[in-house]
């Protein structure tokens, strides 16, 4: 990063929360419309908007909601005329607005929401778990995981690129940790508007905004008739995302130095020579790295692969990085039940990205940290140890492992 | 925060002063004698081509807009069944901050959300009731057939009590499935939402234009509003489709429907029925979905519509008195 560049486009430094780190992300962008309701984590975002707007630093229509139904569905109607719209929530709140967040992927309107990752009810957790936001993977989403605040303000930018590229149109589920990220604080530079301006365009709907000037009808009933055409015109905007997003980081970079590097995706630590790998997503990165860095010390070639992006997943990326270990060990602070390997959904998504490599690495599970319970720096390195016998394994057997388990 | 501008609307004093123009045309596939269309048409030509139109799952979805045959010359957008509030604020809080931001050009847009009984008074309560909190200037339009009528006529919280639906049909041990007195939602809403300018209740063809000034009032006198209207439904109340107005006009004689609108807190009835009402068995014996009542239980509906008309502090509107009183002593403990 050359120090013109820096000049430029940084206006400060602060001390601030995921939650807050998004609040500048959505002043930044010039949000025009924001839908409010309250549930632990995520709600840290809205009591730092409302004051934001409240000291008059952003011009947005600023709404408490009754319901997550209803916060969803205002910020989906308002992004139908073309407003900038932001709403988000956390665990049995994203759950509660389901059904509108299935409607504004299908009507291909770009909102960007935070999700504060929660466990879901029954019993009440606040703490982290992944299967909220995971919910929306098959529903037309974009949908990334941040680690940083800092990177939680960019990809508020990132997100909306991409959300509202014409070839894109969907909405973006921005998740975060929830405690681990939203709540807690981090030196963030803050970019300049003139800068934000120069990477995020204004949001234009063209044809498709609902005003009389423009007289369309949204969504009409279309039954057997037409479904599987709008179901595949679906997919080929989230094929056509893929390109986007790589478009968008690069972009991204020209404007504010080289922040990001390829492929994007995710960011690999440590795996130039590495054998044994762990993929993660979220905040265990952090333990993750540190536990790299400490087999690294005693000589062993492991390595961390912090995936960011899960929707679109990035399928010959992944595989054509995994294909290179011998094992790999994925963590899943999540659990699919039921599911064809009884473990979590980023395993099977891993095992199904690597199937047509010939020579697969062996790859090894870990359910752990739910419902917040903290994934420890021992935590990784046993992963690892884990994975690195596996790989010499001839078959697995039980290779699904609860990790910080009581037993 | 600042007023949308105003458009007056000019009332419209008789049949040859209603617009010619209509919003809602050809392309919509209601069934024959439908009442709730005649509310769409209706709003879509009172309020003009400066509307955007919201619609909430329910007949007025299905029945009403397919694919490529749109019946709808102003812009109009589908939403969910419990969010016909939401879409109203949504859309008009968008509508206001690009005008304010200058990124769109300032000038009146009418926002109309409409709803069934089903998404409206019954999932879709609680999102109606903080639209009718907010300042935007959005109408809130309650299309009430009494049932959920595009999924086959299942009994709703606004079915009338002892009608016959999919859900509610009469049998050998129980005649009466549906025991369920109609909710009264504009009354509650009226209530509850003091900062809520207007509050109506209308037929979309009795008294003739009565509707049509409704909708161009709300419109006119800003701010969240709602009209609640009375929708006959051939296919759910069981009588032959020509009857539709006549039915319609015949719960409004007998007091069974209240016809009514309040504007800033003031009650002015549109169809006094505190003044003279035909029985309600008029009215009843004309539906199918009313075959099985006894007299008996005629002669109770009728006791509880007298109540309304006589009992009520504002007749027809707010349920108070026989209801809520204020205590003059302590209330008696179980162990009492």
């Amino acid at each position: 990063m050359t120090t013109r560049t820096e000049a430029a486009v940084w206006e400060r430094e602060e001390l601030l929360t995921g939650c807050q780190a998004v609040a500048h992300g959505v002043r930044l962008a010039d949000v025009d419309v924001i839908a409010a309701y309250p549930i632990r984590p995520y709600t840290e975002v809205m009591d730092a908007i409302s004051k934001i707007i409240a000291d008059g630093e952003l011009d947005a229509e600023y709404i408490i909601a009754a319901s997550e139904h209803d916060q969803f569905e205002i910020v989906k109607h308002a992004s139908s005329v073309g407003a900038r719209a932001f709403a988000g929530s956390s665990g049995t709140g994203w759950m509660y607005g389901f059904e509108a967040l299935v409607v504004t992927a299908t009507d291909r309107l770009p909102v960007l929401f935070l999700v504060g990752n929660r466990a879901l009810d029954d019993p009440g957790a606040f703490g982290v778990e992944h299967n909220d936001a995971l919910a929306v993977r098959d529903m037309g989403w974009l949908l990334c995981w941040v680690t940083t605040p800092q990177e939680a303000l960019e990809h508020v930018l990132i997100g909306y690129r991409v959300a509202e590229d014409k070839r894109v149109m969907m909405p973006m589920a921005l998740a975060m940790d929830g405690a681990f990220l939203t709540h807690s604080q981090h030196l963030v530079r803050i970019p300049t508007r003139e800068a934000v301006r120069r990477f995020l365009p204004p949001y234009d709907l063209g044809e498709r905004r609902l005003h009389p000037d423009n007289p369309i009808s949204i969504a009409p009933q279309v039954n057997e008739d037409w479904v599987m055409e709008i179901r595949r015109q679906n997919w080929e905007a989230a094929r056509r995302a893929r390109q986007v997003i790589v478009e968008a980081y690069r972009e991204f970079n020209a404007v504010f130095g080289d922040v990001y590097s390829p492929p994007y995706y995710f960011e690999e630590f440590m795996t130039e020579d590495a054998e044994v790998v762990l993929v993660g997503l979220g905040t265990v990165a952090r333990p993750g790295r540190t536990a790299v860095r400490r087999l690294r010390e005693k000589g062993h070639k492991v390595g961390y692969i912090n995936l960011r992006w899960f929707r679109p997943f990035p399928t010959v990326e992944l595989r054509e990085s995994l294909r290179r270990f011998r094992a790999v060990g994925v963590i899943d602070r999540d659990f699919a039940h039921g599911s064809p390997d009884d473990g979590g959904v980023l395993l099977h998504e891993i095992r199904s990205c690597l199937y047509p490599v010939r020579e697969r690495p062996v790859v090894v599970n870990f359910i752990s940290g739910l419902g917040g319970r903290d994934i420890s720096i021992a935590d990784c390195m046993k992963m690892f140890e884990i994975t690195q016998e596996a790989a010499q394994k001839d078959s697995l057997d039980g290779f699904v492992t609860w990790v910080g388990l009581r037993e | 925060m600042p007023r949308e501008e105003v458009v007056l609307y000019d009332k419209i004093k008789n049949v040859r002063q209603t617009p010619l123009e209509e919003f809602y045309t050809s392309g919509h596939r209601t069934c024959q004698g439908c009442e709730s269309a005649m509310v769409m048409r209706g709003f879509a030509k009172a309020a003009g081509p400066r509307t955007i139109a919201m619609g909430s799952t329910g007949c007025m979805y299905v029945a009403n807009t397919s694919y490529m045959t749109t019946p709808w010359v102003i812009p109009w957008m589908h939403t969910q069944l419990g969010s016909g509030g939401s879409a109203a604020v949504g859309t008009a809080a968008g509508l206001r901050a690009l005008m304010r931001k200058g990124k769109i050009p300032a000038e009146k847009i009418n926002v109309i959300s409409f709803c069934g009984d089903l998404g409206g008074a019954d999932m879709g309560l609680s999102a109606i009731s903080a639209a009718l909190q907010t300042d935007y200037d959005l109408l809130i339009i309650l299309y009430d057939n009494e049932s959920a009528a595009n999924t086959d006529i299942q009994a709703t919280g606004m079915t009338p009590y002892g009608a016959q639906t999919t859900f509610t049909p009469p049998g050998k041990k129980h005649r009466i499935m549906q025991r369920r007195w109609k909710k009264n939602v504009a009354g509650m809403l009226a209530v509850g939402h003091p900062t809520c300018r207007y509050v109506a209740t209308a037929c979309a063809t009795f008294p003739p234009l009565d509707y049509l000034n409704k909708v161009r009032k709300a419109l006119t006198i800003g701010g969240p509003t709602f009209i609640h209207t009375f929708d006959p439904c051939p296919k759910g109340w069981d009588y032959h489709p020509r009857y539709s107005h006549e039915l319609g006009e015949l719960g409004i004689k007998s007091g069974i429907f209240p016809l009514y609108e309040i504007i800033d807190g003031q009650v002015f009835y549109t169809y006094d029925a505190r003044k003279e009402r035909i029985p309600v068995r008029e009215y009843l014996i004309r539906q199918g979905r009313f075959a099985h009542l006894t007299e008996g239980d005629i002669d109770y509906i009728q006791k509880m519509v007298d109540e309304m008309w006589e009992e009520w502090d504002i007749p027809g509107v707010v349920p108070v008195r026989g209801f809520l009183k204020v205590a003059d002593r302590q209330p008696a403990s179980v162990a009492d």
